[in-house]
């Protein structure tokens, strides 16, 4: 049995990664000779995310609710998806390559005694259960053997494509009340300041992000970048070296240690494509950079590009933009 | 209320520009890009330095690396950490649980001699391995609650408070000292050495130790590089000439609409 923590967006749906780790899930199921496909979900499960279970393939959705697990905690919520484990007979347990995901898995190995192995992006064999993962903000793959049982594991953002089964699943859905012990609260999330439409929350899922890197040239250098944002309806996205000299705040921070982003169109202008930035950009469906460096690893990337200096690139679009618009 | 804060930082390879790995696969190959501490530690390192200099108490930094590791801990002595602790290992075989391990050993040797840590700073994740695992199979070794993923926190009344970036918007957890913290960058800007800083810090004793067993290690098969990317980039011109080449694409993926 496979148990995959489904995580939900704010309206209640499945998120895209965990629709992702359902059909990764699946995958292995299938290499497992048909093993059923369980989920488990924090809170409630409204008829459209059963619907979206079902057509994943979900066998049994394991709905963990009660006053234990209202408020969000690592260790209350890991204790409960080993309940959920024990009841389902899981052999794996999974989830997405999300923060969370990280950390509810990295609970669920460190209290059953086994490895975790963290961004993985495909099964090469199940006997031995082995693994490869993204390490070094994907810059490297390692390979990895998961021998004990759980087999506990998250998958890579993009690692596969989410596709609803072949045939559906049964999508049961079992209410859960787990009993947690009281050590397993003590670090739970006291209040939550729901997020700012600009902060983060925007770019993560803008259609369109302009992207901005140490060619801006300091703090007074975003204006065009600005306006071509706002011509697009767009997201503005930095890299590191902009947030580190504080050209700009840290939620705009695009990559590993910032935010994943996946628009149609990223236009990334002076951002030379280091693999930490590219870590947040690469699942973008079309690039088109602007840098001065033909030979820079954004440029190598991408679908389009112009090479020249963005200060004078970005007014000539921004111009043109206009002048078509009339 | 002064706190004694201790920070577990890893000396990675500075993954900036290309990666290599060495010649067994076991490991990213450093010697030639150089090393560094990842940001999320450097960013634990100033948060430990920010909270002793408001309430008092210590801010030390440990490490579990090889003897160029020192580098790593002297640079955290010259940012305002008073005292480090290097566990001389080679780090590729230890796995994020003979990390937790080692770390909770030195823990519990400083209570023996004297010394309480009454908060552990660690990183969200390692620069190098990603595994986010050490500071939660710490917060098991141990009997510590653990909070993740903090971008900024301080100490008051026996407590941590910690705020960090969560799914619905920014979380506040409130935790009883003795206490652990894994830390994301963003929530402050990690200090440069000032000269005398760097001074003070070559003269601090740094106290060495042995791990307290075998490692179990990582699990690891071993390590590759993805193949290369062959580039199918279609340039649509140099400088301001190409921006008509430009909204035509813009147009053309439909991102144009008024
Ligand atoms: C553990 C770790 C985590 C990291 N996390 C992140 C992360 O989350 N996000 C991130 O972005 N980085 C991250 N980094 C840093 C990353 O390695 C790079 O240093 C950074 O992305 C480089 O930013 P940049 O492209 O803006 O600057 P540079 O690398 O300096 O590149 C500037 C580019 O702009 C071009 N250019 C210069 N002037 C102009 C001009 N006038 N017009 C057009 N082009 C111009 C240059 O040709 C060059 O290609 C991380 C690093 C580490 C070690």
């Amino acid at each position: 049995m496979i148990l995959t923590v489904v995580e939900k967006e704010l309206d209640g749906s499945a998120a895209e990664t965990s629709l992702e780790g359902l059909t990764f899930a699946r995958k292995l199921s299938a290499e497992g000779g048909g093993v059923p496909v369980d989920a488990v979900v924090f809170g409630e499960v409204g008829d459209d995310l059963r619907k979206d279970l079902a057509a994943y393939g979900v066998r049994t959705v394991y709905q963990v609710g009660g006053e234990a697990v209202a408020a969000y905690s690592g260790a209350g919520w890991a204790s409960a998806i080993l309940t959920v484990r024990q009841a389902a007979k899981s052999v794996v347990v999974m989830a997405p390559g999300s923060d969370r995901g990280m950390e509810l898995m990295a609970h669920v190995a460190a209290r059953a005694g086994v490895a975790m192995a963290a961004n993985v992006l495909s099964f090469d064999g199940l006997s031995p259960f082995q693994v490869t993962r993204q390490v070094v903000g994907g810059a490297a793959l390692e390979e990895m053997v998961l021998d004990q049982r759980p087999a506990v594991f998250t998958v890579a953002g993009h690692a596969v494509e989410a596709a609803p089964a072949e045939s559906p699943g049964a999508a049961d859905v079992v209410e859960h009340t787990p009993e947690v012990a009281a050590e397993d609260l003590v670090a739970r999330v006291q209040s939550v300041e729901k997020l700012e439409a600009e902060e983060g929350s925007g770019l993560k899922s803008a259609r369109v992000v302009v992207g901005a890197g140490r060619g801006a040239g300091g703090p007074d250098g975003f204006g065009d970048l600005e306006e071509l944002t706002s011509l697009l309806g767009a997201a503005l996205g930095v890299s590191r070296v902009v947030t580190a000299a504080g050209w700009r705040p840290h939620h705009e921070q695009v990559g590993q240690t910032g935010t994943r982003i996946s628009p149609d169109l990223y236009i990334p202008c002076g951002i030379s494509g280091a693999i930490q930035h590219w870590a947040g950009c690469s699942s973008a469906k079309t690039i088109l950079a602007i840098n001065t460096d033909a030979e820079s690893p954004m440029v190598t990337r991408a679908t389009y590009a112009v090479i020249g200096d963005l200060h004078e690139v970005v007014p000539a679009i921004n111009e043109e933009i206009k002048r078509r618009r009339g | 209320m002064a706190a004694n804060v201790l920070v577990c930082i890893k000396r990675v390879p500075d993954s900036s520009s290309e990666v290599v790995l060495t010649d067994d696969g076991q490991a990213v190959d450093g010697r030639f890009a150089g090393f560094t501490t990842s940001p999320h530690e450097e960013c634990a390192v100033e948060l430990a330095v920010q909270v002793t200099a408001a309430g008092g108490g210590q801010a030390s930094v440990l490490t579990l690396g090889d003897a160029e590791a020192v580098e790593q801990l002297r640079n955290a002595l010259a940012v305002g950490a008073t005292a480090a602790t290097l566990v001389q290992a080679e780090p590729s075989t230890f796995g994020p649980a003979d990390v937790a391990r080692e770390i909770a050993a030195v823990v519990r040797a400083h209570e023996a001699e004297g010394t309480s840590h009454d908060l552990i700073l660690l990183g969200n994740d390692a620069a190098d391995s990603g595994d986010f695992q050490v500071g939660i199979r710490l917060s098991y070794e141990l009997g510590r609650p653990v909070v993740n993923g903090a971008r900024t926190l301080s100490v008051e009344d026996d407590h941590v408070v910690a705020r960090g970036e969560g799914p619905e918007g920014t979380e506040t957890y409130r935790v009883p000292l003795p206490a652990i913290v894994t830390v994301r960058e963003g929530g402050v800007e990690p200090r440069y050495p000032s000269v005398p800083g760097r001074m003070k810090a070559k003269k601090v004793a740094v106290e060495e130790r042995t791990p307290s067993a075998e490692p179990s290690g990582a699990k690891r098969v071993r390590m590759t590089l993805p193949p290369p990317v062959p580039s199918n980039v279609q340039i649509l011109g140099e400088g301001a000439a190409a921006a008509p080449a430009v909204v035509d694409i813009l147009e053309e993926l439909g991102v144009l609409a008024r």
